[in-house]
């Protein structure tokens, strides 16, 4: 028996050490890097001198800054997550129950188009479509009998928008996979009860695809709580976010640091939001 | 409780015809079986009446009233599906009170009509139980009460024993049977089985490529098919079948079987498998016929046993007790007979 055991247990970390070298390689090490940038007075390159400190992580506390800016991303992320779920569940619904066969394939590859365009290239497009005179508003105004101003660039408006595009897929794919696994007759089955199609969405189908859709929620909160590239080039004056000044850190100011810190701090806010959720995350059914 | 009627319903999909202008009654608190092989088109009786789909044209009238255009969930009916679609995400309780809430009828009418449904199909101590907690016949015992609780005026089984296994299956049908005379409900259900048809229902309808080929009680259909296929997909039987001449059946081979009174209109006959006897001595006899055969296989199955045999290149099943069998050998000529009004006239399809 012990050697049988043995034998599996070579057998087990053999395989398994691929994975754990690359997680080591892929997330530990930077990881690990970060943190001990973190904890320095000063970036360790050249003559500088530095130290080991706490004085980055103070920095959050001492101003009320930093703070406001990241419940402005928390805001912001639980913003577009919302939006994401308002738009994709229906998405993802009638691709799921209503659509069969070619055009349900055709419809699937619009919806993962943004996925494999260019980020860059996808938010510049929508500078385009939101500024004065843009697409949006001349479209907008060729149909309306009166003119309108409709400048939505450099508003967080914009900022939703370009980011709903970008993470919408998420919650669409993920609720599609939940919805699809809901045995039609289940429905069949309320209908012989009595049950009218809000009963049946209320009762059913929103508690059995949930698992589907709080992973889509998650997939989209966490990136956008730390996303910059959306609110900068698209949010302008207004976009100054959590992740625009951890990005200023490294990029601008070079406070290594400073960034290293203010990006730990995100990863325990978050980490902490999912772990208040996740009673209801393990709560939804198998 | 109501009576069902379904009259002319016709049901196309696409090019093939699902239901052709099928007409049957099932009257007030019955137990009806719907049988037929697959592709008979049961299924699609059964969902049409449960308004699952709509008839081309037609009738469906569930007490009296006309329900074509009424759609599912106003029909008031109870459904068991042959895979039980029980809720996953709900315990056995909130499964069957499901339909109560929907009708509103108050939380302490719910939890007593809950209660006193589980305690019918004996699943009262397993009500706070997820369905994935559950056996396959314990689910199909909480299907089965989510069906009824809500007083239905019909209520509707699709293949409801199909999914268990033998010995189970014939325990659940002893039980279908006592909780469907118990509360009185008038329940029609879909199988392939012809046995359960046979055992559990008051009124059988044989389908066929979307029509009814035969509708009546099961002792009548059994003992006098209308048609080959009736006489040959319910139970075992064997068909003559030639030309008529002068009161005799001229069956191939040329031999001449003589034919009950009353029938001679008739060219086709069936008779029973376990109406006919087998010996190796010729048989005596005024009021029997025999005929020379060729025994092929004889199949040992316990009490009962079944030959094959050839008659003019054709063959014949006799069922008979293994007890009551001479002492035959493996293979070899043998004497066929039977009472001449056994035979049934039959259409020939």
């Amino acid at each position: 028996m012990a050697k049988a055991w043995t034998r599996d247990g070579l057998r087990a970390t053999a395989l398994l050490s691929p994975a754990y070298l690359w997680l080591t390689a892929a997330v530990f090490l930077p990881l690990s890097a970060m943190l001990y940038y973190s904890l320095l007075s000063d970036v360790p390159f050249g003559d500088a001198e530095w130290r080991i400190t706490l004085d980055n992580y103070r920095a959050f506390f001492e101003t009320g800054t930093y703070a406001a800016l990241l419940w402005k991303s928390i805001r912001l992320g639980l913003t577009v997550t919302v939006v994401c779920i308002l738009i994709g569940f229906p998405c993802a619904y009638v691709l799921a129950k209503t659509i069969r066969g070619r055009s349900r394939e055709a419809l699937f590859l619009l919806i993962i188009l943004p996925f494999w365009s260019n980020s860059l290239v996808r938010i510049f497009s929508w500078a385009i479509v939101l500024r004065g005179n843009g697409v949006l508003e001349l479209a907008v105004n060729a149909v309306l009998p009166f003119d309108i101003r409709l400048n939505l660039m450099f508003t967080q408006t914009a900022v939703v928008i370009g980011l709903v595009h970008s993470y919408l897929p998420y919650v669409i794919l993920t609720t599609y996979l939940a919805l699809q696994a809901i045995d039609d007759t289940l429905i069949d089955a309320a209908r012989s009860m009595g049950a009218g199609k809000l009963t049946i969405l209320r009762r059913l189908i929103l508690p059995l695809s949930l698992p589907g859709l709080l992973a889509g929620a998650v997939l989209v909160f966490v990136p956008v709580v730390g996303a910059f590239m959306e609110p900068r080039i698209l949010g302008g004056r207004f976009g100054t976010y959590y992740g625009t000044v951890i990005e200023d850190q490294f990029v601008a100011v070079f406070n290594w640091p400073l960034g290293a810190a203010l990006s730990f701090i995100l990863l325990a806010v978050v980490l902490l939001i999912l772990a208040l959720s996740s009673p209801i995350l393990r709560r939804a059914p198998a | 409780m109501a009576e069902v009627s379904v009259e002319n319903v016709t049901k196309t999909f696409g090019a093939t015809k699902a239901l052709d202008s099928v007409s049957m009654d099932f009257p007030n608190g019955g137990f009806f079986a719907l049988l037929g092989p697959s592709g008979s088109g049961k299924t699609t009786l059964l969902r049409v009446i449960a308004g699952f789909i709509l008839a081309d044209n037609g009738h469906i009238r569930i007490g009296g009233e006309p329900v074509e255009r009424v759609p599912v969930e106003r029909r008031d009916i109870g459904m068991m599906f042959q895979n039980y679609a029980l809720f996953p995400n709900m315990t056995v309780a909130d499964n069957v009170g499901f339909g109560l809430r929907v009708r509103k009828v108050g939380a302490a009418e719910e939890k007593r009509r809950i209660a006193e449904a589980l305690e019918l199909v004996q699943m009262g101590s397993l009500r706070d139980r997820k369905p994935h907690e559950l056996s396959g016949g314990q689910r199909q015992r909480v299907a089965l009460a989510r069906a009824f609780v809500t007083n239905p005026r019909v209520l509707l089984l699709d293949e409801p024993l199909s999914a268990l296994d033998k010995a189970l299956r014939v325990d659940m049908q002893i039980e279908l049977k006592r909780i469907q005379r118990e509360i009185g409900i008038t329940t029609i259900f879909v199988t392939h089985d012809q046995e359960e048809a046979l055992t559990l229902s008051d009124k059988i309808g044989i389908l066929r490529n979307g029509r009814m080929v035969q509708a009546g009680a099961p002792r009548d259909v059994y003992n006098a098919p209308d048609s080959v296929f009736i006489a040959e997909f319910l139970g075992d039987a064997n068909i003559f079948s030639g030309q008529v001449e002068g009161g005799a059946l001229r069956i191939a081979g040329g031999r001449a079987i003589r034919i009950p009174k009353g029938a001679e209109g008739a060219n086709t006959f069936a008779i029973r498998s376990e109406d006919m006897a087998i010996s190796l001595e010729e048989p005596t006899g005024d009021d029997t016929d025999r005929i020379r055969a060729d025994l092929v296989q004889r199949v040992f199955a316990g009490a009962m046993a079944t030959c094959i045999v050839e008659v003019e290149g054709r063959r014949m099943k006799i069922v008979a007790r293994e007890r009551d069998l001479p002492a035959l050998p493996d293979e070899g000529p043998v004497w066929l007979s039977w009472e001449t009004d056994r035979l049934k006239p039959v259409k020939d399809e």
